[in-house]
């Protein structure tokens, strides 16, 4: 689904991504770890065209990003923070999005899942401005627009950060079913323990390298630990010795 | 070119929303109101327009190029929020931009046109030079919003933005004409004109003057490098080559800012 090849990125002096190479299949969930610093989110951004990358190439679906950006109307997307135009109300905000892509694809039904207004108890926030809105119930509207259009691949980044206990497990349960729906997911987080809970398939990103990639059974089988937490850590020293 | 496709029509849809909620730009539209009212009461229609022309090229320039910068910032989240979605850079640089430059313009076209309306000037013979100030301010401000999106495009931080933004201003709208007529005096004795001419066209400020002083065949009033003009091109030649030179105002930062918006980070 997702093919990249020497991805190298700068800011100015900061050699941020160093010659990532990876693969990404169809139907799996993807945890993207490592300490902060380590290239997470520009890596997430790039798979978006947000960042440019000096050298190197991405293919999502066959489709070279960079070029054309029809390939992200498959996209569903969860920034980390949400930050929204100060005077539009969420309700507004879905509306505009929705008006966007039926502009892009004219004649085209859109097809929508909005569950999980509804069941993360959204409804009655939907009228008012978005600046008046807590942190956690921002995070709700991001996660509503990150599934609205029903996409193949989804990019958390960090999505259950300020959720309360509830409504982040509402967002491990959609997730799941979507997953055995055979969507596909690229998550960050900093709790291991949810990450376990989800991933099938894990990218341990250190100084801007992959040091492991492959299944979340594989790395506990060969870091001979209990917990993803464990194998982690175990990696990260292994990393400092070497 | 497809810079105006639906998907850019909707972005500027929701940036007029965005936009028009704006205080700013009802005070902005409030100024130009009272100012023509005023000089209305006090002066002929004639004498107001005269004037006005003045306040226009000292105040569209500055506004344009604050707005423009300050917009930017805040339009950020709102970038990053839409570049998620299927569409392109080009078709958001367009969006932005015109959802900014539509509302300024029509805030300055209504603010100062309105108390000409019901003084009667369009009425009269005077509508053909209302209609150029009006058109001018409009340039103007498509010129120097242009410009303040090239500025936020090259310098990152939010202070030094603003401040390059600010000596933008002053270098085109005050100092340009000074430092024209002090090298036309410093080099009297010798056939400058044409130099005096390149550097009329430098300087969208001072295009926007030849023109509406062309316009008022006004000449002497208003400038140094219009003067130089006048004698060269007289009445509609001068301002068709003004007018095509002010279009390039528009169209290279226009380019120049799209091209550092695609290259750009997120």
């Amino acid at each position: 689904m997702i093919a990249i090849t020497g991805l190298d990125k700068r800011y100015g002096t900061h050699h941020v991504l160093r010659g990532i190479d990876l693969a990404i299949s169809r139907g799996r969930i993807t945890a993207v770890v490592g300490p902060n610093g380590a290239g997470k989110t520009t890596l997430i951004k790039a798979l978006l065209g947000l960042v440019r990358a000096d050298t190197g190439s991405i293919h999502v679906d066959g489709a070279l990003v960079g070029e054309d950006c029809a390939y992200r109307s498959h996209i569903g997307y969860m920034p980390q923070s949400a930050r929204y135009p100060h005077n539009l109300s969420a309700r507004e905000l879905l509306a505009m999005l929705k008006d966007l892509r039926s502009a892009d694809r004219p004649g085209q039904p859109l097809q929508l899942d909005e569950e999980l207004i509804d069941r993360l108890g959204l409804g009655g926030q939907l009228d008012k401005p978005l600046r008046t809105l807590s942190g956690g119930t921002r995070q709700k509207v991001n996660a509503v627009m990150a599934f609205l259009f029903a996409p193949d691949l989804l990019i958390l980044d960090e999505p259950t950060a300020g959720l309360d206990p509830a409504s982040s497990g509402v967002l491990k349960d959609k997730i799941l079913a979507d997953r055995d729906a055979g969507r596909t997911f690229i998550l960050t987080s900093h709790f291991m323990s949810e990450l376990e809970e989800l991933a099938t398939d894990v990218v341990f990103l250190l100084d801007g390298t992959v040091r492991y990639t492959g299944t979340l059974d594989d790395l506990l089988r060969q870091t001979r630990k209990a917990s993803l937490g464990r194998a982690i850590s175990h990696l990260m020293t292994e990393s400092v010795a070497a | 070119m497809r810079l105006l496709s639906p998907v850019t029509g909707k972005i500027v849809k929701y940036e007029l929303r965005n936009v028009g909620r704006s205080r700013w730009l009802l005070a902005y539209a409030a100024f130009f109101f009272i100012v023509a009212d005023a000089l209305l009461r006090f002066g002929g229609a004639d004498k107001a327009l005269l004037s006005l022309t003045s306040v226009t090229l000292f105040i569209v320039p500055l506004v344009a190029l604050v707005f423009g910068t300050v917009f930017l910032d805040d339009a950020r989240e709102f970038t990053e929020l839409l570049l998620a979605q299927p569409v392109t850079r080009r078709q958001l640089y367009a969006g932005l931009y015109l959802g900014l430059t539509q509302p300024l313009a029509l805030a300055f076209v209504i603010g100062a046109g309105i108390p000409f309306a019901m003084h009667g000037t369009i009425e009269s013979k005077l509508r053909v030079s209302l209609a150029v100030l009006l058109l001018a301010g409009v340039a103007l401000t498509f010129v120097f919003t242009a410009l303040a999106f090239v500025v936020a495009a090259f310098v990152d931080d939010r202070l030094r933005r603003m401040g390059t933004a600010i000596a933008l201003w002053l270098v085109s709208a005050v100092l340009y004409d000074g430092l024209v007529l002090v090298l036309a005096m410093v080099f009297a004795n010798y056939p400058i004109e044409r130099m005096l001419l390149g550097l009329t066209l430098g300087n969208p400020v001072d295009l926007a003057r030849v023109i509406l002083l062309l316009q008022f065949d006004v000449s002497a009033l208003m400038g140094y490098t219009g003067a130089v003009f006048q004698q060269f091109f007289g009445g509609a030649t001068g301002i068709a080559l003004a007018s095509t030179a002010l279009a390039f105002w528009i169209a290279v930062p226009v380019a120049l800012g799209l091209r550092a918006f695609r290259k750009r980070d997120f």
